[in-house]
């Protein structure tokens, strides 16, 4: 019991300092704890939530991805492009999902074969996506869907926001597939020591490959969203949203180094910086100080994060 | 009587750029025996287990198993040709707890989904049957002494029926009483029929242990004698020889 509470040490931490911050917010404000603020809240951290959950998978397999917010604006405009051509728009969402695992098996197959960090790979992958968006697009974004695509980015799926709805089904469908099943466990084993994956006979580019695949798809996902939400593809969305998925990773107790990952934690960790930019927002504070905090609050994620990996190599 | 070699390596060869690890590695082991290999640090022992296991490719040279004839191996097709292999860093995932080390690659699964209790129910048997104590199975093996964990790393190349058993340096983290007790394990393997490949430092472990000796030095096998006809004096002679010659 004792030990199962002190590796959820992390999770726990944050939640207290979500209830912290709640407590602080609702005693400065009147408007924090009304619905329509609680439904700002989820609606705006939803796909947040999305790209978190495929980056800890991406993380704890001691990778990262710095292409995903471009992949969501690539695969936006595909399926823009795909619904302006009048094609049914299951296939055009499926068009921007392919597009999506597409250049997520670009990223992960340019990794395990060059064997370059994944930091480098993606940092190029990430500019050459963006590229390709304003190449396609000419830098303008393409507007003006049919109703029944807008009502599936702002329409009602189980009495919940759509984008919530698959934020909240995705994660649900990540906790047996990381924590209980063969993928997720060689994910893990990947971050943790991927020379005993390879001497087992695991075909580990199969894995490394498949997880870039599924982050792509998530990319995708957050970007069809987005575009829906919007009535708008356009070649700048998704800018820096991988710095967000990042720093509630590893906000959420995952090393950077890999091995193991926190999805509790990490979902609580996007909902914490959801509050905290909220409450920013709220007390009117300047944009340009949510960009401040939020890296502030990355890099004490990241200090925390290392000295509790020191911490435990030297234990070992 | 005619000796049956279940393994074999002629003229095997390995560069690494510049640096030739091996230089025509001709080695068998018997059927149901024990045969090490002795040298000194960077003799390329290592290398030869690497290359048995899959784990490595050979630059030049044959690897005979089974009467089947190989240019290279790579590890799935060694781990269906019956090889197991412990290797010297032990190949564990710190993260990961006992039982899912043992299993690691060859999961049980109930469904699509891993059964972990089977797992450890099975681990806990497999170290009993072994004597390697590990009083939490569920705990990471970074929290291990050496020697549990080595006994870990044997413990996965058991775990499902090889026929040939790579070891390299299987009791170098191990206190007296497990590496005691790993070699007794290793007695009990040869009786049972398997073949083993030892590579060990330790001259009285060799001696008391294996049933043929090669002794390589600079990715050469310049000596290979049967136990019996030898003794840890005469193949300390030998090495020291060797040492002197190059000198």
């Amino acid at each position: 019991m004792k030990k199962k509470l002190l590796k959820q040490i992390t999770p726990l931490m944050l939640l207290v300092i979500c209830f912290l911050i709640m407590v602080f917010l609702s005693i400065k404000t009147h408007s924090f704890f009304s619905l329509k603020n609680v439904v700002n809240i989820l609606e705006a951290n939803s796909y947040r939530l999305i790209l978190a959950v495929g980056m800890m998978l991406i993380i704890s397999s001691g990778a990262i991805d710095l292409s995903v917010g471009s992949i969501v604006s690539v695969s936006a405009i595909f399926m823009a492009k795909a619904l302006k051509a009048e094609l049914p728009i299951p296939v055009c969402i499926f068009a921007g999902l392919l597009t999506g695992a597409m250049l997520g098996a670009i990223n992960g197959s340019a990794i395990h074969y060059s064997r370059i960090n994944p930091f480098i790979i993606t940092l190029a992958t990430s500019y050459m996506y963006r590229g390709l968006s304003l190449i396609i697009t000419g830098g303008i974004p393409i507007t003006k869907f049919p109703r029944a695509f807008r009502s599936f980015g702002c329409g009602d799926l189980f009495g919940m926001e759509s984008g919530v709805t698959m934020a909240v089904v995705i994660t649900l469908l990540i906790v047996p597939l990381f924590y209980y099943m063969r993928w997720g466990s060689y994910l893990r084993t990947m971050g943790g020591n991927p020379k005993a994956l390879h001497r087992t006979g695991v075909t580990v580019s199969v894995y490394r490959i498949s997880s870039y695949m599924l982050m792509g798809i998530l990319a995708a996902v957050v970007g069809i969203i987005i575009t829906a939400r919007l009535n708008s593809a356009e070649p700048n969305a998704g800018m820096n949203m991988e710095m967000d998925a990042i720093c509630a990773v590893i906000m959420g107790g995952t090393s950077l180094h890999g091995g193991d990952g926190s999805l509790l934690g990490t979902v609580i960790a996007v909902f914490l910086m959801g509050l905290i930019r909220n409450g920013l927002t709220i007390m009117n504070v300047s944009p340009y100080y949510q960009q401040f905090v939020t890296g502030g609050i990355l890099l004490i994620a990241v200090v925390v994060a290392e000295i509790r990996s020191r911490r435990s190599r030297m234990d070992c | 009587m005619k000796k049956s070699y279940i393994l074999s390596t002629t003229d095997l060869t390995k560069s690494f750029r510049h640096v030739q690890a091996l230089r025509g590695v001709s080695i068998q082991a018997e059927q149901g025996r024990i045969t090490a290999i002795v040298g000194d640090n960077g003799s390329g022992k290592s290398t030869l287990i690497k290359i048995l296991s899959g784990d490595l490719k050979p630059s030049g040279g044959q690897i005979q198993i089974a009467n089947q004839t190989f240019s290279s191996l790579t590890i799935p097709q060694a781990m269906n040709l019956g090889i197991r292999t412990v290797y010297q860093d032990l190949s564990l995932d710190n993260y990961k707890n006992s039982a899912e080390n043992i299993f690691l690659g060859q999961e049980y699964r109930k469904g699509p989904f891993l059964d972990q209790k089977r797992m450890l129910d099975e681990a806990k048997t497999l170290l009993d049957e072994i004597k390697v104590h590990i009083p939490d199975l569920s705990e990471p093996v970074r929290n291990l002494s050496g020697g549990q964990r080595q006994g870990l790393a044997i413990a996965r190349a058991l775990h499902n029926s090889g026929n040939i058993l790579l070891l390299d340096e299987p009791t170098a983290a191990m206190g007296i009483q497990e590496s005691h007790s790993a070699m007794n394990i290793l007695r009990t393997l040869r009786e049972r029929g398997m073949t083993q490949i030892i590579i060990s430092h330790n001259l009285h472990q060799v001696f008391s242990l294996a049933d043929h000796i090669y002794v390589m030095r600079f990715g050469e096998v310049v000596a290979s004698v049967d136990t019996m006809d030898s003794s840890v004096s005469q193949l300390q002679e030998i090495i020291l020889r060797q040492e002197e010659s190059r000198v």
